[in-house]
């Protein structure tokens, strides 16, 4: 099932004729201390098999007992989605034979979930988009498999399998969306800032980490086209496991382009699970839907259904701390920027990391700058997230107060960047190991004028003329002499000084 | 010596408490009468999958030195028992009567097993069973067939067939027995014992092997109506690992075996079920079943009850319901048998898939019975289907609750017989899953509604066992042990002794 040269249709070229739906499930590994159903510990990278029982090993004759924890956890995300709370609800059976499922089914919720009918508005160029939410429900993750001796990990040619029950057994929350239409062209950049608002709102309720590279959460995008115009939508993909923000934005975008070029070309969209390639940024074929299992979903008998009373609830929307949403109005307030500005902070994942390097002393303007700036131009090269750069808001705080303080240039503080990320110290100890102090009025940057006065009698000659602009040819010089640790208005003045007399 | 030896397999657990208490005999005497009593007569019985021996005797020996030591010890302390193989039991085999669990020794143990343990009990083995509880006559056993002490041609009930033969042969004093749709109370009327299932959710289903979860309940199978009530004391009560287990407090069950056993029955209402062997619903039911069971209605009037009957018009659609929910949960629940874990894996040289070794194992490792079931609650369940079955069947799950619940807005317990033929011949309904089925016509509603059940034996028909089923509401239980303590008591003062002592002038001596 390797991934095959599929025909594309360029882009801009999809939108002239067809409209995208999407669709998203997310699933959010809880991090709660012990297991969904019984209570073995959650530990992330522990030995394989070590945190294992009875009960989530799926022995016989063991029964579950629903984590309290990770049901207040997920109703606290229904509430933060805007969500109904249901007043009953129960755990159903979801039945398959995969050997990661111990008991042979998935305790999971069908037709009775946690939550349901909520909203999440996100915002993408300046424009909101209201993305509704179908569901929120619990369920409980499953093994891991390692398939050994295939060429890629992947259970085709590989010579045996191991499991690794660990994982087995943690509480999964599954945030379901409705189908999302209209989107257009900015589908791709919808899915994404839908993910990324659901992770902050997650991350902001401190129920898990979700850590994509990790997998505490991981996205199916779900999309499909309809010719522009159609009222009926399109048969649609399920691309499993997208696991990173930007991989969110290619899928779409790769399926989009997949299916227009299938479309146009005659052919009709299979509707079928397919896997997402980080390194190709491609979809391939998975199992066709068509052929998957009847889940015959039943109530779980072994687990009493979940009664939340609404004083509960109500006491836990009271302590819903405060959301994204509320907090990015509230920042943009007090650093007054524009709600576009706002926008590109969040998408590109940087508000905590300039909240934080704001708290660490650098101006919201300093802050932002070098964030957006160089920052996410490397994370970008790198391919990673912002927050995944080896570098850490105190750090940021601290560049941007040495150059405020004179202690070294913009162009000098790109240098030190470098050797941040590099792993070489914090930035005041890169400055000092690479000395690339802005110089002050040092015998060598006297030589340095004095050299450029001497060596340029033409332009002295201008300069008292009284073409005084035409000293800048001798700023640049000095500045390249000193390669760049000159400080430049310090090098005007010196100049000035000695061309002009005053 | 033999005398001694086989005093202690015929005493009831009262008896031998009362001999262990007092220093009369040791856990070791017991315990080896026991065994020697296995060893001599479970060649022919088949009631035991796995006997401890040496493990048993030195759990009894514990048991006696702690009380030379002066400890403080229960009033069970040093008692053997029997448990059905599928209550899970640390480094004990536990095979639910399955080829596909040959092997398994598990690495916990019930909660049931664990507070027998803490009781001082000693575990004498494991009994047959039919295959994952699913039959009426032990003859689904993938390993045996077990014998009715009575009549060694006939079966011994089922599921729990191991432990009835075990308690009516001597080979234990009592057992812990499953029921899901009469596998406790079906026995234990076949084979002259007292069997009785618990409120659903009273006693703790963990480390139970499952069946059907929304109907398993594991329950005492004992010779007298006390000792049942004691083992359910043991066993019962709240499980924080079972989250159907009901946190409130047992209702004092062998007080109310007590008080029954003194006779007097005065302002206590029973409603006899029409739809249960009553007038218009006769067929199929022995009349020398319907004859004992007319009895034991007239010495509970004698008491001072008063009888009425009542009408439960659902009670008729009661199978069919259990047959569709029952079958349905297995397929599920057995779903974790596909040779990954634990117990068998077949086919797996090489050359086959996951796919091929998971099916090769499943069909090597189920019976016939099992596959039947789990073909059927697949079917139940699939999409498309799950409504018309399933769903339907829970309605009708509801509809006999509301029955049970208006009969008791007017009689405090409900009787009819536990079955409606006595034990029948081994091999005779094995080809026909509709008859075999049949033999839990009388125990399925109160399997259905959760309720509280219990079988006592009410006199012989043809030279075998009949039972008296005595049903009550949830948490009532103790209304069970008080009316059929009382039916025992009356019978046996009038007899001169018990039911199962005509047992050991017949069969039993062989």
């Amino acid at each position: 099932m390797t991934s095959t040269a599929d025909r594309l249709v360029e882009f801009d070229d999809v939108l002239t004729r067809y409209e995208p739906v999407i669709g998203l499930e997310t699933h959010v590994e809880l991090g709660t201390a012990s297991k969904m159903f019984c209570g073995c510990a959650t530990t992330f990278g522990a030995e394989p098999n070590t945190q294992t029982c009875p009960v989530c090993l799926g022995m016989p004759g063991s029964l579950p007992v629903a984590n309290a924890a990770a049901v207040e956890a997920t109703i606290k995300i229904g509430l933060a989605l805007g969500c109904r709370i249901a007043n009953w609800s129960r755990f159903a059976r979801k039945n398959y034979f995969y050997p990661d499922i111990p008991k042979g089914f998935q305790t999971s919720q069908y037709d009775e979930p946690l939550c349901v009918a909520g909203h999440l508005d996100v915002e993408v160029d300046g424009t909101t988009h209201r993305v509704e939410i179908e569901r929120v429900h619990l369920e409980e993750d499953t093994g891991k498999n390692l398939h050994v001796g295939g060429a890629t990990g992947r259970i085709h040619g590989a010579d045996h399998s191991l499991i690794d029950f660990n994982r087995a057994g943690i509480p999964l929350v599954e945030i379901v969306t409705r189908p999302v239409p209209g989107a257009g062209r900015l589908a791709p950049e919808v899915a994404r800032a839908y993910v990324t608002e659901l992770r902050e709102i997650v991350q902001a309720l401190g129920v898990s980490d979700v850590r994509m590279e990790q997998g505490s959460l991981r996205c199916d995008v779900n999309i499909s086209l309809n010719p522009v115009g159609d009222l009926e939508w399109g048969t649609r993909t399920e691309t499993k496991n997208v696991n990173s923000l930007r991989s969110v934005e290619r899928a779409v975008r790769f399926e989009m382009r997949r299916q227009a070029a299938v479309l146009d070309g005659g052919g009709r969209i299979v509707q079928e699970t397919r896997h997402f390639h980080e390194d190709t940024g491609s979809t391939s074929s998975g199992r066709s839907k068509e052929e998957a299992t009847d889940y015959r979903y039943f109530p779980e008998p072994d687990l009493v259904p979940l009664a939340p009373d609404a004083e509960w609830i109500e006491k836990l929307r009271a302590e819903l701390p405060e959301l994204p949403a509320a907090r990015r109005a509230r920042l943009q307030q007090e650093w007054g920027i524009s709600g576009t500005e706002m926008t590109w902070l969040a998408n590109a994942g940087a508000l905590g990391l300039v909240e934080q390097t704001v708290a660490a002393g650098a101006t919201p303007g300093d802050a932002r700058k070098w964030w957006l700036g160089d920052l996410a131009r490397r994370a970008n090269e790198a391919g990673t997230e912002l927050g995944e750069l080896a570098i850490t808001p105190a750090q940021v705080a601290e560049l941007v107060g040495l150059v405020n303080a004179g202690t070294i240039n913009d162009g000098l503080a790109r240098q030190v960047l470098d050797g941040v990320l590099a792993g070489q110290g914090g930035p005041a100890q890169v400055v000092e190991a690479q000395g690339l102090a802005v110089m002050g009025e040092s015998d060598e940057l006297v030589a340095a004028v004095e050299a450029a006065i001497a060596g340029a009698p033409d332009v002295i000659a201008k300069v008292k003329a009284g073409k005084v602009q035409a000293l800048g040819a001798l700023v640049g010089a000095v500045m390249k002499t000193t390669r760049g640790k000159a400080d430049a208005p310090t090098v005007k003045r010196m100049l000035e000084e000695r061309v002009l007399g005053s | 010596m033999t005398g001694t030896s086989s005093d202690l397999t015929r005493a009831d657990v009262a008896e031998l408490s009362r001999l262990l208490g007092s220093g009369e005999v040791s856990a070791v005497e017991v315990t080896r009468a026991h065994l020697d009593r296995i060893a001599a007569d479970d060649g022919r019985l088949g009631a035991y999958l796995h006997v401890e021996d040496d493990a048993a005797l030195a759990a009894a020996a514990a048991v006696d030195q702690a009380r030379a030591t002066g400890a403080e010890l229960g009033p069970l302390a040093g008692v053997p028992l029997a448990l059905k193989d599928l209550v899970v039991t640390e480094g004990v085999p536990t095979t639910s009567g399955s080829k596909i669990l040959e092997g398994w020794r598990p690495p916990y143990s019930a909660t049931v097993a664990t507070r027998l343990a803490e009781a001082g009990t000693v575990l004498l083995g494991k009994t047959n069973m039919d295959e994952f509880a699913m039959g009426s006559s032990t003859e689904n056993s993938a390993y045996q067939v077990t014998r009715n002490p009575w009549d060694a041609d006939r079966i011994p009930g089922g599921s729990s067939g191991g432990s009835s033969a075990a308690v009516a042969g001597h080979l234990a004093p009592w057992s812990i027995g499953t029921d899901t749709g009469g596998s406790i109370r079906q026995p234990a009327a076949l084979t002259g014992l007292v069997g009785h299932k618990p409120t659903y959710g009273s006693v703790s289903r963990y480390g139970l092997i499952a069946f059907s979860s929304s109907l398993d309940q594991a329950g005492p199978m004992a010779r007298t109506v006390l000792d049942a009530a004691v083992m359910h004391e043991v066993i019962g009560g709240h499980d924080p690992r079972d989250s159907t287990s009901i946190d409130t407090p047992l209702a004092r069950l062998a007080d109310a075996a007590r008080e029954g056993a003194a006779g007097d029955l005065r302002g206590v209402r029973v409603g006899v079920v029409r739809e249960l062997g009553g007038d218009g619903h006769a067929e199929g039911y022995e009349p020398g079943v319907l004859a004992r069971t007319r009895e034991a209605i007239e010495v509970l009037a004698g008491l001072g009850a008063e009888v009425t009957e009542v009408s439960c018009p659902s009670f008729d659609l009661a199978l069919p319901a259990y047959y569709l929910i029952a079958p349905s949960e297995a397929s599920s629940n057995l779903a974790r048998y596909e040779g990954v874990r634990f117990g068998l894996r077949a086919g797996d040289d090489g050359s086959r898939d996951l796919d091929e070794v998971m099916a090769i194992t499943r069909e090597q490792g189920f019976g016939p019975e099992v596959k039947r079931r789990i073909i059927l609650g697949t079917y139940a369940l699939s999409s498309g289907y799950y409504e018309a079955y399933y769903g339907q069947a829970q309605k009708v799950r509801t509809l006999i609750t509301r029955d049970f619940s208006a009969a008791f807005a007017d009689v405090d317990v409900l009787v009819s017989p536990t079955t409606p033929t006595v034990a029948f011949p081994i091999g005779t309904r094995v080809d026909d899953p509709i008859s075999m089925y049949a033999a839990d016509l009388c125990t399925l509603p109160a399997s259905l509604a959760g309720l509280p059940a219990i079988s006592v034996p009410s006199g012989l028909s043809e030279g075998l066992p009949v039972g008296l089923q005595v049903m009550a509401p949830a948490l009532a239980d103790d209304r069970c042990y008080r009316v059929a303590a009382a039916l025992e008591a009356a019978q046996d003062a009038a007899r001169g002794h018990r039911l199962l002592d005509e047992l050991g002038a017949t069969a039993g001596a062989a």
